[in-house]
């Protein structure tokens, strides 16, 4: 069920059309999916106690109503390692159109995956799960089912995949934990359900996946 | 709605047949039924009078008896009003065979058709189609009979948005030997939807599988449509025309670009156990196999030929298809090699693919297809038949038809489907085994197992 607080976030978007990201961020958590330690800074000196309280090295992203797609626009910088880098990135995020501040985020690393979700015209909404990054329209390594899922629904979505022997572990890499990656799943369909057609389509991209985490990173939620 | 009256009517009436243009729809209609099935035929034209020696009536309501199925052949514009004509004279079915509702943008006519037969509850087929087949009973295709090739009776239905495509459907099932129990061209689908005859069919006694060729579902239809093939008790057998993206349309997501509108309705099928053909060929192989073996198998196959070449080739068509082709364990090996005949009990392999050599014998297939049907290892059979082996005669589809009969694990076969190989092919066939003409086919027809899951 939505809560009061989550149907706020989510009416309080609708006239830009999607969900700015800290504020995605929040939903998704209030659905009891994990995401990074995140502050949002709206000056210098508050992105500075930010990063220090979060603790470098951290991740820098614009926050603007007109930038849906961060990386594409050079919205976002990882790996900040001190004050002196932090200060010149904001500088330059500044300038970008409609800034309202930035996102800092402490640094995951992982098997990157991408969860998403669309309300499809014949079939209602649908559970997309597979191989993320930036390059996810490249490898197109995804499965999709009708939402929503069952919990064996998620195991065999992550066989289907090409590469699930990258989530099953290969070559002594550590599997992803296949029970947060099926309960993050889960919630997350069911999140899609009470989101009903309020929402066209999610995306949760990446997903940083790890023996002991499975953690939202980006998220992009268009109505 | 019910829907017997209309699949089974005992009394039909073709309103709309010309008094003097024997091509017409309607006289074609009206003829085929007259002639050739056990319904009783009526013929209505306003003018009244005669067709040949048989009265024809001016309307419905002057017929003296109760009429099951009304076809519909009149001018678009006409069709409401004698709609409504049929359900005063309480007919239990209607098909509209007349085209020019929304498909030519007349939306106004089609929603006047909708709301006559929503009052009534009357299910009514169409507009814009061929109608209803039903083997023995009726058929309001307009193709004169003679142009038709139709499929002997059987356990498929099939049931197509496309006229066109559902006629060329039945010529493949009546080449490939698949016995047909209904076919229905719902056209327009103005009220009678796919839905409603998946409903339909599932409960229907001749038909065993559900066969749909689709060119689109309404908003949330497809939903519905696979969750009731998910309760279905038969396998489901869907064919989808317009995969490709509609392209042009802005997303803003990588899920809905990813996810297009064919991604998500392979994906969903798939989800739900609905077999998915990609193409004619593969819906013929795949209504083939599920009429004869309605189970699902876990896809691990052995090969029996008397050539290694086909042994091989069926090897790679399993291996794109992701079935797996097991070793078959040595102690196996050795006991099916010590019932061999003399002449080949050296040279067989019987690794996996066996290959009993162009010296086997009937007895040797019959051995092989007997010993491996009998391991849990495996869980269906493809015999690659070659029958200008010399010691092969023409008892061996028969024959190996009944190790079948006695020990229920799939087999299917492959046999060159050419007129001097028939009696193999029916040695087969009308012992309930399906035979492929090609080895690709024979893999499909497993394949259609594999994707199949009971509810």
């Amino acid at each position: 069920m939505l809560t009061d607080e989550m149907r706020a976030i989510i009416d309080a978007s609708r006239e830009r059309g999607w969900v700015l990201e800290p504020d995605a961020k929040r939903l998704l958590s209030m659905a009891g999916l994990d995401v990074p330690r995140f502050k949002w800074a709206k000056s210098s000196k508050e992105a500075v106690t930010a990063a220090s309280e979060i603790g470098y090295p951290v991740v820098a992203k614009i926050i603007s109503p007109n930038v849906l797609h961060k990386s594409d626009a050079g919205g976002v910088e990882v790996g900040i390692t001190d004050e002196k880098r932090l200060t010149e990135v904001f500088k330059r995020f500044k300038k970008m159109e409609g800034f309202e501040g930035i996102l800092i985020e402490e640094i995951l690393t992982g098997t990157e995956l991408i969860i998403g979700s669309k309300v499809d015209e014949q079939f209602g909404p649908v559970i997309l799960l597979g191989i993320g990054g930036i390059a996810v329209e490249v490898y197109m390594d995804t499965a999709i089912r009708m939402a929503p899922l069952s919990k064996a629904d998620v195991p065999s979505m992550v066989s289907s995949l090409e590469a699930h022997s990258l989530i099953e572990g290969f070559r002594g890499s550590k599997a992803v934990n296949m029970e947060l990656l099926t309960s993050t799943t889960m919630k997350f369909s069911e999140l899609v359900m009470d989101l009903g057609e309020d929402v066209t389509s999610i995306d949760l991209n990446p997903v940083m996946c790890t023996s002991r985490r499975c953690t939202v990173v980006d998220a992009r939620i268009i109505l | 709605m019910d829907f017997t009256r209309l699949f089974e009517p005992q009394t039909m009436v073709v309103i709309g047949l010309s008094l003097h243009n024997e091509r017409h729809p309607g006289n074609v209609i009206f003829n085929k039924n007259f002639f050739r099935y056990p319904v009783k035929t009526y013929g209505v034209n306003p003018k009244g009078k005669a067709y040949h020696s048989e009265r024809i009536f001016s309307r419905i309501s002057d017929i003296p008896e109760q009429i099951d199925l009304a076809v519909i052949a009149v001018r678009a514009e006409y069709v409401p009003g004698v709609v409504e004509e049929c359900v005063e004279a309480g007919v239990g079915g209607v098909a509209v065979i007349a085209g020019g509702f929304s498909e030519t943008g007349r939306t106004d006519l089609q929603e006047r058709l909708v709301e006559i037969a929503r009052r009534a509850d009357l299910p009514l087929i169409g507009p814009n189609c061929l109608g209803i087949y039903a083997s023995g009973m009726v058929d309001t295709f307009f193709p004169p009979t003679e142009r038709m090739v139709l499929p002997n009776p059987g356990k498929v239905a099939i049931v197509s948005q496309s006229g066109g495509v559902l006629v060329d459907q039945m010529v493949k099932f009546s080449q490939q030997g698949i016995g047909l129990s209904k076919a229905v061209s719902i056209g327009n689908k103005a009220i009678v939807r796919e839905l409603d005859l998946l409903e339909f069919l599932a409960r229907d006694e001749k038909t065993g599988v559900i066969a749909f060729y689709l060119e689109g579902f309404a908003k949330n239809e497809g939903r519905e449509f696979v969750l009731a093939a998910s309760r279905c008790p038969k396998p489901v057998i869907v064919m989808k025309a317009g995969k490709s993206p509609g392209g042009g349309r802005a997303v803003s997501s990588h899920t809905a670009s990813i996810a297009g509108d064919y991604a998500v309705f392979s994906s969903v099928m798939r989800q739900y156990g609905i077999v998915e053909a990609r193409d004619e060929y593969q819906m013929v192989s795949f209504c083939e196999s599920l009429s004869h073996y309605p189970k699902t198998v876990q896809g691990n196959v052995c090969i029996i030929s008397g050539s290694g070449g086909h042994g091989a080739v069926a090897i790679d068509t399993c291996s794109e298809s992701k079935l797996n082709v097991p070793p078959i364990p040595e102690d196996i090996q050795q006991g099916l090699r010590d019932k061999l005949s003399n002449s080949i009990q050296r040279i067989a392999s019987l690794g996996n693919p066996i290959d009993l050599t162009g010296s086997a014998t009937d007895d040797d297939f019959v051995t092989a297809a007997t010993e491996l049907s009998k391991i849990p290892e495996i869980d269906c059979l493809i015999v690659l038949l070659l029958p200008y082996l010399p010691e092969v005669t023409s008892d061996v589809g028969a024959r190996l038809s009944q190790v079948h009969r006695v020990y229920q694990k799939p087999l299917v076969a492959y046999v060159p489907h050419v007129e001097k190989y028939r009696m193999i092919i029916e040695g087969f066939e009308l012992n309930n085994i399906p035979v492929s003409h090609s080895i690709e086919g024979a893999v499909l027809m497993v394949e259609a197992m594999r994707r199949y899951r009971p509810c």
